[in-house]
């Protein structure tokens, strides 16, 4: 495989990811961005684990099962904030503010 | 060491029967109030049998001829290192006396208050505290070291504050025993501090030890010695109710009269007396401080006997009778006669619980009478007595015998103990002619004693009577459980004299004799008291020429005619009212130490450092100063995800810069 | 009786237990029904006091330490599970099991939301206090004095009065500041000794014995120690936590604080401050200012609680007094007045306690604890009277009670040293006179102004037995405290001639670098 185009398509994925989450106000939206950034992770772990050994592709499944737990558990905060809010746009949703 | 007379080992039951009386009738006021029979059963009979063992015990240590005090050892009370403090008890001639006093009089008054006290409430509860007082008192002075001695001290002023705030329902009861008890603690502070004393120099507290070593360790007038002696005279002056911290005894009257008696008459007052006696040698080898006692004695006798001038109140003029009566003992004790004080303890103990209880007598009736008119009127003013002789005839006897021994006419007791302190005084003049002074305000004194005491007498039981038209009907003589005790007080007042006459009559010196034990210590360090015949003469005659022209000159000038009831009374002018409002010395006390102790400490202790600054500066403007930090750094805070997302990747990126150099 | 303890095995396993029993208890507490908790806190409390009590006949004052028990907990960093007791911590232990059977009494009926929770916290403080007294690895140390600071913080702040969050924090904020200085001294001392002997321990008798390695740093980390154990005493001026904490907590709170916390901080010096800095300690300029605060301790508790108005305060700051007699026949140093300062210990936690139960028993009746609010309840409830009567004489210190014997002990010892102290400090017993009469006065006597005062119950049954064996205690170690005195010298002496002698020995040394350096 090649390294180089996999971890170049890794940091554009990982760079869209950021934007998303940076300009975008919908938090489900948001959300799947932070997700698009840690696959752009996990495809670099896979890309590099070519050279370094097995030890990467382990971290992966990690990332992966974290990633799923946190969707289960975000996707419940998401929900629970509709419900209170009526929406999901996180410039109305200020309940950290100091 | 002698064989331990059995009889005296008996004495640890003359405590232990009133302590057992007091759980008995403290339990029963508690749960059983009204069983007024077992109450007196209890409270009088403890008391009673306790002045049979002291009968025991006294004659156990005459038979025994013992020299040496006998000290009986009951448990280990606090040992502590070095400190060796045991529960003990010491039997010597001095305690003796003591015990009988204490045991005797005791019992009369215990006896006399089943009358006087029979219909109040508080039945139980007072048999129980008067028990208490009993054992306490006798711990006082049994114990055979100065802690055990500081239980009974302390112990009696406990009594002594529960019962004067007997009645505690009235504030003016309540603050009289706090002032009591509260004035005992000054004086009881010198007292600790005299221990600490003894004890840092010494590294004991036991009186046999204390006064073997404080000859041969403390030079005779130096500072040590002085310092101890002044500090345990300050000890006295608070029990004893000498100048300046006598001014709770005359509040102290509004306790129950036998209490009055019994407590602040006959023995716990004189405790400090007792102290100076026990501890003659380290105040033999203080010239200075003795100095000062007899000064503070001679002082307090003139200056009370002022007051007493003029009170109206019958239970006052008696009370500042004691004080100046103490004020001679002191003045005995402090010129080195510590047997003339002793003498003068015991005809006192005698004849002012007489006058005390015949005061109690004059009251009772004079509160049934009002009690059965439903007037409210002061059963205790001398404005509402006169002529009350004809009502009563015993108590007016009885209170005259009382009087002329207080006053100090012969043949009566007070005189010759009364005379033998003057007389010692008179003759220690000739060393140091300070004591002529205090010989002069003794005798000044004596002037002012026979003046009150006859303006009393005649005031309460001559000329007409005051209380009331409807009330006369209703006075009567009190009952023979209260006028037998008397009886007995009376012929003690009359005849104790004996114990220890003059050394011009022949029989003379009893007590002095008996005593001898214990007032030998002392008397290493002090000078041959040494009067010729003549003088002695001279001054009975003295003594007895003041006397009567006291009574004389009372009797010629004062008018009961023109006495008007209480309630019509006018104030006095000039100087009568400064006597009769006892020199203002309890405003002054009030105004510069109550009243600015208190407010320092709210205004200025709590207030200010407490709450402004301590916990308002310090901590809670810590707390403040903490709180101002986060509410800036919360001001970062905007709650919005997005800021802080971005600010989150700015950050990552200066991160990333710097780490790849 | 020692003879048949032993049998048993006792020495071996009556520190576990008494660690156990509670926590164990607690646990049940939570399982169990609520209306069961006082029931189970009751008997787990009792069954406390009893495992506990062996320790008086089985205790032999000539052995040091003893009962001890060690386990490796976290031992690649030298943390060990190490207890044992000895004369000086004995009393604590035993006045902590004896306390709480009646704390929970005294609760009663006073909690009456939440009781799982605040039996299971009273069990779990139980532990953490006996923790504290038996603990001779000094993590383990700090990890029970932390371990009781929570419970306490709950108690206060759940169950107290109106201000109880205020007063809740700053008792916990303060007691933590304290505590973390604590630590991070404990930390220093560990790696100083650790460095020089190559044993990193924090052993209590390894750091004792190695103590001279810590002369560097001496002075800071007596000051870090030292101010801990203020705050908790609390010495002059550290304490305002303390009227707060004691008039907001719930009446078993404030006599545990009175009772037992307040003597961790007094314990901590003795056991801690003392020994391991004794050439700090006793310097003069730090001996000096311990002296100093501590008289103006006892001076300034007495008169500010004079003139208080809220009865709980009053004996809030007549703790502050009482400590003060503590702190100075420590720093007194001589055989009477250590020994009076333990004496004093003991009793403030058994006189200051009842006056806490009785001060409860008011507001339980009436709901207020403002002295203005009563007046001749000795009228109405005699009994209450009586026993608040001879309370409060034994916190005046009236010979014949137990009072007496621990200030006696003090000042007697004190004068030796420091006879102008002592004197000073001796009019700390007029003052006490004055204000716990003064109260009892507007309590108990004159008249029953107040209409809601007429029909006040006198002391329920349960009440009498919270009180009762205070009573005993008062008359006991105010008759016959030898039994006491006995078990406590040899450990006092140990304690003297140790501090004592390393003071001097250091000072020795001291010289000796000065003059190797000119």
């Amino acid at each position: 495989m090649l390294l180089g185009p996999s971890l170049a398509v890794s940091a554009i994925l990982f760079s869209l990811g950021v934007a998303g989450v940076l300009l975008r106000r919908n938090a489900i939206v948001i959300f799947m961005c932070v997700e698009l950034m840690l696959n752009a992770v996990n495809l670099s772990f896979i890309a590099l684990a070519q050279q370094l050994g097995p030890q990467g592709q382990v971290i992966v499944f990690f990332v992966m099962a974290v990633a799923a737990a946190e969707a289960a558990v975000g996707l419940a905060i998401i929900l629970a904030i509709y419900r209170h809010k009526q929406t999901v746009d996180i410039q109305n949703i200020n309940l950290l503010r100091g | 060491m002698t064989e331990i007379p059995e009889a005296v080992r008996l004495v640890w039951l003359a405590a232990a029967l009133p302590l057992l009386g007091f759980l008995a009738n403290g339990a029963l006021s508690l749960f059983r109030p009204a069983a007024r029979r077992a109450v007196t059963a209890i409270g009088v009979g403890t008391v009673a049998a306790a002045f049979a063992v002291s009968v025991l015990v006294a004659a156990g240590l005459a038979g025994s001829g013992a020299h040496e005090p006998v000290v009986l050892t009951y448990w280990s009370w606090i040992p502590a290192g070095d400190l060796v403090l045991n529960l003990a008890f010491q039997v010597d001639q001095l305690s003796v006396v003591m015990l009988l006093v204490v045991t005797g009089v005791g019992a009369l008054i215990h006896v006399f208050s089943i009358g006087y006290m029979g219909e109040d409430p508080g039945y139980a509860r007072y048999f129980a505290y008067l028990n208490l007082f009993i054992f306490f008192m006798l711990v006082l002075v049994l114990g055979s070291n100065f802690p055990v001695m500081f239980v009974g001290w302390e112990g009696v002023g406990l009594c002594s504050y529960l019962l004067i705030g007997f009645w505690f329902e009235d504030k003016a009861n309540a603050n009289a025993g706090k002032k009591a008890f509260i004035m005992n603690r000054i004086g009881d502070a010198g007292f600790l501090i005299a221990m600490f004393l003894i004890f840092r120099s010494l590294g004991t507290l036991e009186f046999t030890e204390v006064f073997r070593l404080a000859p041969v360790s403390f030079e005779v007038g130096g500072t040590l010695i002085t310092l101890i002696t002044l500090a345990l005279f300050l000890g006295c002056t608070g029990k004893s109710a000498q100048i300046p911290l006598y001014t709770w005894l005359p509040d102290a009257m509004a306790g129950p009269t036998p209490v009055s008696a019994l407590i602040h008459a006959a023995t716990m007052v004189t405790a400090g007396v007792y102290l100076v006696a026990r501890a003659n040698v380290l105040f033999a080898m203080a010239p200075i401080s003795s100095a000062v006692v007899a000064g503070i004695g001679a002082l307090t006798a003139l200056f009370a006997a002022t007051i007493a001038l003029k009170q109206w109140d019958i239970k006052k003029v008696i009370a500042y009778s004691t004080v100046s009566q103490l004020g001679y003992m002191f003045l005995g004790v402090g010129v080195g006669a510590y047997v003339s004080g002793i003498f003068h303890l015991v005809t006192h103990a005698f004849f002012k619980a007489l006058m005390f209880l015949a005061a109690g007598n004059v009251i009772y009736a004079l509160h049934q009478a009002y009690h059965a008119t439903h007037r409210h009127e002061d059963a205790q003013d001398l404005r509402n007595m006169g002529g009350l002789h004809r009502y009563m005839p015993w108590t007016a006897a009885l209170m005259w015998i009382g009087g002329l021994a207080n006053i100090g006419l012969p043949p009566f007791s007070g005189f010759f103990s009364k005379d033998s302190i003057l007389a010692a005084a008179f003759a220690r003049g000739h060393d140091a002619p300070i004591f002529y002074v205090f010989w002069a305000l003794g005798t000044v004194g004596a002037v002012f004693t026979a003046l009150y005491i006859t303006r009393l007498l005649i005031y309460t039981f001559h000329g007409p009577n005051r209380t009331g038209e409807a009330e006369r009907q209703h006075l009567r003589e009190a009952p023979p459980v209260m006028t037998g005790p008397l009886v007995i007080l009376g012929l003690g007042s009359v005849f104790a004299g004996v114990l220890n006459l003059p050394h011009v009559l022949p029989a003379a010196g009893w007590l002095e004799h008996w005593l001898e034990p214990v007032t030998s210590l002392g008397a290493v360090f002090l000078p041959e008291f040494h009067l010729t015949a003549g003088t002695e003469w001279g001054l009975l005659a003295l003594a007895t020429a003041i006397a009567v022209a006291g009574i004389a000159a009372a009797w010629r000038l004062l008018k009961p005619e023109a006495l008007v009831p209480a309630r019509q009374a006018v104030p006095e002018r000039g100087i009568e009212r400064v006597l009769a409002n006892k020199y203002y010395v309890d405003e002054i006390y009030d105004a510069l130490i109550v009243r600015p102790l208190i407010w320092f400490s709210e205004r200025v202790l709590w207030r200010t450092v407490d709450a402004l600054l301590i916990d308002g500066v310090a901590v809670n403007g810590m707390a403040r100063l903490t709180r101002l930090f986060g509410w800036i750094g919360s001001r970062l805070q905007t709650g919005q995800v997005g800021t802080y997302v971005v600010l989150f990747v700015l950050g990552t990126l200066v991160l990333l810069r710097v780490m790849a150099g | 009786m020692a003879g048949l303890l032993e049998g048993m095995g006792y020495q071996t396993w009556v520190l576990d237990a008494l660690l156990v029993i509670p926590i164990a208890g607690a646990a049940v507490v939570m399982l169990r029904p609520e209306k069961e908790s006082k029931w189970i806190a009751l008997w787990v409390t009792l069954a406390e006091f009893a495992a506990s009590m062996g320790m008086w006949w089985s205790f032999d004052p000539q052995a040091g330490m003893q009962f001890q028990v060690v386990r490796p907990w976290i031992a690649d960093w030298g943390i060990f599970y190490r207890l044992g007791v000895d004369g000086i911590s004995l009393f604590m232990v035993l006045l902590t099991t004896f306390t709480m059977p009646l704390a929970v009494l005294g609760s009663w009926n006073y909690i009456e939301r939440r009781e799982r929770a605040y039996y299971a916290l009273m069990l779990l403080l139980t532990t953490g206090m006996i923790g504290v007294f038996v603990a001779l690895d000094l993590f383990l140390f700090y990890v029970f004095w932390e371990l009781m600071l929570i419970p306490m913080y709950f108690i206060i702040g759940v169950w107290g009065g109106e201000q109880r969050l205020y007063a809740a924090i700053k008792f916990f904020i303060y007691t933590f500041l304290g505590s973390l200085l604590m630590l991070v001294a404990i930390l220093v001392a560990y790696y100083l000794v650790g460095r020089a002997t190559g044993e990193y321990s924090f052993a209590y008798d390894h750091l004792l014995r190695n103590a001279g390695y810590l002369r560097p740093a001496a002075f800071w980390l007596f000051a870090a120690f030292a101010l801990a154990f203020a705050i908790k005493v609390p010495v002059f001026p550290f304490h305002t936590w303390l009227p707060d904490a004691h008039v907001e907590a719930p009446t078993a709170g404030s006599v545990i604080l009175a009772g037992i916390l307040l003597k961790m901080g007094t314990y901590g010096f003795l056991r801690f401050a003392l020994p391991l800095f004794p050439e700090v300690a006793l310097s003069p300029s730090v001996a000096t200012l311990v002296v100093v605060l501590a008289i103006v301790g006892i001076v300034y508790g007495a008169l500010v609680a004079m003139v208080q108005p809220d009865f709980k305060k009053l004996i809030a700051y007549s703790s502050v007094s009482h400590l003060g007699f503590v702190m100075l026949g420590i720093w007194a140093l001589t055989e009477q007045s250590v020994q009076g300062a333990i004496i004093v210990m003991i009793n403030h936690g058994i006189s200051t306690g009842a006056l806490f139960f009785l001060a409860g028993m008011l507001y339980e009746r009436r709901h207020t604890r403002a002295i203005a609010e009563f007046g001749g309840l000795a009228r109405v409830m005699p009994g209450f009277a009586a026993v608040l009567t001879v309370v409060a004489l034994s916190s005046i210190g009236l010979p014949g009670t137990n009072g007496f014997v621990g200030e006696f002990l003090v000042l007697l010892g004190t004068f030796r040293t420091h006879p102008i102290a002592a004197a000073v400090a001796t009019t700390g017993v007029i003052f006490a006179a004055a204000y716990l009469l003064w109260a009892l006065q507007r309590v108990l006597f004159e008249s029953l102004s107040k209409e809601e005062n007429r029909h006040l119950p006198d002391l329920s049954r349960r009440e009498v037995l919270v009180l009762a064996p205070l009573l005993a205690m008062i008359v006991w170690i105010g008759v016959y405290p030898a039994p006491f005195l006995r078990r406590i010298e040899p450990a006092t002496q140990a304690l003297i001639t140790e501090v004592r002698g390393a003071a001097s020995s250091s000072a020795a040394a001291l010289l000796q670098e000065a003059s190797d350096g000119n």
